[in-house]
């Protein structure tokens, strides 16, 4: 299995880079959609429904609206002009030294891929369906344990409605 | 936006209500099986989009259904809040977000307290805000594009 799960991360990679080198906007995002339904597969191999029934329905939904953007509007990417001088290129080499040598100090202590600690989640995983009632464990934490962290988002979504009205009536107001 | 083939207007007709009620079971049974109210209310929401994709938008009063929507997704977040602050009037304790139903059994229909209060809740939250989302876009391209 994490055979399969490497393949499809390189996959997934290599969708994300297309998308970001394509010339053509429409090519880009169903490239980007690779990302997506890749993500999809990683949480069904890794026994998460939840999360994959979730991701599928998103990643189809974003999809048409990327699209129906893309198709209205132009399909040329706008060109920018990236800095050529020898400070940039000496400072993308110490981001990426750094990045690099924290990278590999806190994956150094973690352990080993599927072998995590169970000592904090077993306050929730064994009594879990019996304080909250709920047999979906996922649910259960969600509604329960983490009840002002879905508040966030359920608040997080009703913003993000507001801003995109306003945005558009800010012209389409007659 | 206009409408397209017979064929893909009458496979929606028979497809659309098909796809509402999975949505309904997946946000009612979100206390049991995978699922819930985020990943229900986005393939009700999925229905509405692929009924306006098919039939276009001249087709449906669109204006409408968008301040029908919006109202929809002000009242849910309002619903979620008040479940939420009965829990302090009426719980045990007086606490925020606190279970005050019956529990029931693990794994019949009617259980878990709350919980499925708080996943319709959420679940007409999350369609009516994609669908909105959805609709502005359609409804004000005209102006913009201007």
């Amino acid at each position: 299995m994490e055979l399969l799960l490497i393949v499809l991360l390189v996959l997934m990679i290599g969708g994300a880079i297309f998308s970001l080198e394509a010339k053509d906007l429409l090519s880009a995002v169903i490239a980007y959609g690779i990302v997506g339904f890749g993500l999809v597969i990683c949480f069904l191999l890794l026994q998460a429904p939840d999360l994959a029934l979730v991701q599928i329905v998103i990643e189809a939904i974003t999809l048409i609206i990327m699209i129906a953007i893309i198709l209205n509007s132009t399909r040329e990417e706008i060109k920018t002009k990236w800095p050529k001088t020898i400070v940039f290129v000496i400072g993308v080499f110490i981001f990426i030294g750094l990045f690099l040598y924290f990278f590999n100090r806190t994956t150094g202590t973690l352990s080993a891929f599927g072998e995590h600690v169970m000592r904090m989640s077993k306050a929730y995983i064994l009594p879990g369906a019996g304080k909250t009632g709920s047999a979906n464990l996922v649910t259960g934490v969600i509604f329960d344990y983490r009840g002002y962290d879905t508040l966030g988002e359920a608040t997080i979504l009703f913003t993000a409605v507001i801003g995109v009205l306003t945005v558009l009536r800010l012209k389409g107001r007659k | 936006m206009k409408g397209m083939t017979v064929i893909v207007k009458k496979v929606t007709q028979i497809v659309c209500g098909i796809i509402f009620l999975y949505g309904i079971y997946i946000i009612i049974h979100g206390h049991l099986t995978p699922g819930g109210g985020f990943a229900g209310g986005a393939i009700i929401a999925g229905a509405f989009i692929l009924l306006i994709l098919a039939f276009g938008s001249e087709f449906l009063a669109l204006k409408k259904e968008e301040t029908r929507s919006s109202i929809m997704e002000s009242s849910a977040i309002l619903i979620f809040l008040i479940i939420a602050v009965l829990g302090m009037v009426i719980g045990v304790g007086g606490v925020f977000f606190v279970n005050f139903l019956p529990k029931g059994t693990i794994g019949e229909l009617i259980s878990a307290g709350v919980i499925p209060l708080y996943n319709i809740a959420v679940g007409m939250e999350v369609a009516a805000a994609l669908l909105t989302i959805f609709l502005a876009l359609l409804i004000y391209r005209d102006e913009v594009l201007k």
